[in-house]
């Protein structure tokens, strides 16, 4: 049986990298799903990732689509949708692609409001090169480069997101795929810089260090941590350590950097050339 | 140098102005940078002109965003360009391997600056040129170009775009703050009369387009994001459907032929220029703006009665090493000066194969080599 997903994959790319167990498929499909539901048209898609287990997805789709270097997928992205502002730019990033190396990059998307979807897969972890901790570790949770324990404080990249000026702010989980889903179909339908952090299991590095190792044991961790938004509002502080929100945090309307750049043209050609 | 003719458009232009007033000519439509002297006026120019013509201008957050801004409009369908110095051109280089592994045409302007680190900001030098060949890791092939007036900077901004649009590859322009920043009266071409190269398209339906298989001259034709031919890029080695690979064929292939694309088309690429060689005794082989400190001390010299000409370099890389071993078969010494503890000279050596002597001058004060030393030190060489 033809299922959906059938229609958007690149089949000469199967079987994937992925380890059995990682939430990075569930995403894709979710992407898919959402891509779907909008009846958008495969060739005005372009599908940008940096570098590590998550930005794989790219790989896997039959979009133009792009593996960059790592942490550099939004600024790519930015030079395709400026470029040609028609495309519908879709940036897939891991936790530490997104949020470490390529943390400046985010915060300066968001800033200019750029017409992109960013989707984040937050495993918490380094997952490609073996399990180091990132910046979306959790403070005393182990990776292979914190055998005692990570003392940083982790990022709240939603948080971040909005500060920094993006249009639409939701985070969601592998453990509910609906509703990542429909997050994402609205943060691809929302003009403007878009940001979907999806927290995702990687049973393989994380798990293992977090004495979790089974991928079901990570989504039942996952389910515990996570609270809705509407309940969220109504936790004191001391409830809120170690958890995390999820549903829709922002929705705003703010003109896309590549409609403002537009009135730049019109301006320029205006003034007749001089100057 | 300037064969300037009268009743043409000629204005007088800052080096760095030319090479924005080059990149219009040969058809640029967008530029992501991030300032640094002495290169900011490129960027400046930009900001002003590209949206006069529909053309994109973005500022970004630092140079390894710039580069990818720039490659990232290359593959949808933009002639990109970006310029820096020293510092910056050190964040492009991961960036740079990514357009050359993936085939992107865009050309990178380093206008050079003493170094290393912060360096001298606003002093000349020819510190980069090997950082030019290799900068970026592994094995790759690369062109750059190296102007020594306002007019070359001109004429090799639009060279360089047609390189990098014909072998799908980035182009670097070598500047350095001198000609950067000099004025010089520049003769502005025609649109109707200069060449301009465009990337060539597939000619096959989108089910039969394999985005990395080279045609006979080993470059493959580009279909840019957005035309209907759906395909990937990676940074990983691919095969001709641009997906990862791990053949061991595929892999020496793949390394291979992009490597060949540019040495195997070396000749259409080299540029130089020749001054009182043919019956020289004494060679001076130079590139940018020593090479109009050389150029004048070979007028110097020849009123001397000293047997002294020029190579002027213009196509750096790939270099023109059989022009250098034919040269060092005829003269008794070849001089190289360079605003550099000597890296040009280490391929002119190699090339000329002991055939001659190979002599370096170097300068690495800040200042400007001059014909007078140049002189001086071809006094000294040939009592030896
Ligand atoms: C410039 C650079 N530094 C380091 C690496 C090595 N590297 C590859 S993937 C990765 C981490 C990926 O982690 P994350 O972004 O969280 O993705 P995940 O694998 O967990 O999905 C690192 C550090 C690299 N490829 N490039
Ligand atoms: S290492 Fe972790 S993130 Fe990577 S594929 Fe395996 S489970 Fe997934
Ligand atoms: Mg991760």
């Amino acid at each position: 049986m033809k299922t959906v997903i059938d229609e958007y994959i690149r089949k000469a790319m199967f079987p994937n990298m992925w380890c059995p167990g990682c939430g990075n498929g569930i995403v894709l499909g979710a992407i898919i799903r959402a891509i779907d539901d909008l009846g958008w048209d495969k060739d005005e898609i372009v599908a940008v990732s940096g570098i590590g287990c998550s930005s794989r997805i790219t790989g896997y789709v039959d979009f133009c689509s792009m593996n960059t270097t790592h942490g550099r997928a939004l600024p790519f992205a930015t030079g395709i949708k400026m470029a040609n502002p028609d495309l519908k730019v879709i940036v897939v990033m891991g936790d530490g692609d997104c949020s470490a190396i390529g943390g400046n990059h985010f915060i300066h998307a968001a800033r200019r409001n750029i017409d992109l979807t960013a989707i984040i897969i937050n495993n918490m972890i380094y997952g490609m090169t073996g399990g180091q901790y990132s910046p979306l570790t959790p403070t005393g949770k182990f990776g292979s480069t914190a055998p005692y324990g990570n003392i940083d404080q982790s990022f709240d990249l939603a948080e971040l997101a909005i500060a920094a000026g993006a249009s639409y702010v939701a985070r969601g989980t592998v453990y509910n795929p609906r509703q990542s889903t429909s997050l994402i179909k609205k943060a691809l339908d929302k003009k403007g810089f878009s940001v979907v952090e999806i927290i995702s299991d990687c049973p393989v590095s994380y798990g293992k260090m977090n004495k979790m190792k089974s991928p079901v044991d990570m989504l039942k961790w996952i389910k515990d941590i996570t609270v809705s938004k509407k309940a969220w509002d109504g936790l004191s502080p001391d409830e809120k350590r170690g958890k995390y929100a999820i549903g829709e945090f922002l929705s705003k309307d703010r003109p896309d950097y590549t409609e403002l750049y537009e009135e730049i043209i019109k301006k320029a050609q205006e003034s007749g050339g001089n100057k | 140098m300037n064969n300037l003719k009268k009743g043409k458009n000629i204005k007088l232009l800052q080096g760095n102005e030319a090479c924005a007033e080059g990149a219009l000519l040969a058809g640029v439509r967008f530029f992501a940078g991030y300032p640094i002297t002495p290169s900011s006026e490129i960027a400046e120019n930009m900001a002003r002109e590209l949206p006069k013509i529909g053309g994109k201008f973005i500022q970004m957050e630092d140079e390894i965003a710039s580069m990818a801004a720039v490659i990232g409009a290359s593959i949808a369908g933009l002639k990109s360009l970006t310029a820096t110095s020293g510092p910056g051109m050190c964040l492009k280089q991961e960036n740079l391997g990514f357009a050359i592994i993936n085939e992107i045409p865009c050309v990178v302007v380093n206008a050079q600056r003493g170094g290393p680190s912060t360096g001298l900001p606003t002093k000349p030098s020819q510190g980069d040129m090997m950082q030019a060949r290799w900068g970026t890791h592994g094995d790759h092939p690369i062109i750059a170009l190296a102007p020594s007036t306002v007019h070359e900077i001109l004429t090799l901004t639009i060279k360089a775009f047609n390189f990098s649009e014909k072998y799908r590859t980035p182009v670097i322009l070598l500047l350095d703050e001198v000609i950067a920043h000099m004025r010089e009266k520049v003769e502005i071409p025609a649109l109707e009369d200069i060449e301009v190269i465009n990337r060539k398209k597939p000619t096959v339906p989108p089910e039969e387009y394999l985005p990395f298989k080279p045609d006979e001259d080993g470059v493959p034709p580009m279909a840019n994001f957005g035309e209907g031919y759906r395909y990937h890029i990676t940074g990983l080695i691919h095969n001709y459907k641009g997906l990862p690979t791990s053949n061991s064929q595929e892999i020496d292939a793949f390394i291979r032929r992009l490597y060949n694309k540019i040495q195997k088309n070396a000749k259409d690429i080299i540029m130089n220029e020749k001054y009182f060689l043919d019956d020289a005794k004494i060679a001076l082989i130079a590139y940018g703006s020593v090479a109009r400190a050389a150029e004048r001390t070979v007028k110097l010299a020849r009123e001397e009665g000293l047997k002294v000409g020029l190579l002027k370099l213009l196509t750096i890389w790939p270099f023109c090493f059989e022009e250098v071993n034919k040269l060092a078969q005829q003269v008794d010494l070849i001089i190289v000066p360079e605003m550099n503890l000597g890296q040009m000279v280490l391929e002119i050596e190699r090339a000329a194969q002991g055939k001659c002597r190979v002599v370096p001058y170097n300068r690495v004060d800040g200042e400007l080599i001059n014909p007078i030393e140049i002189l001086g030190k071809i006094r000294e060489e040939i009592k030896k």
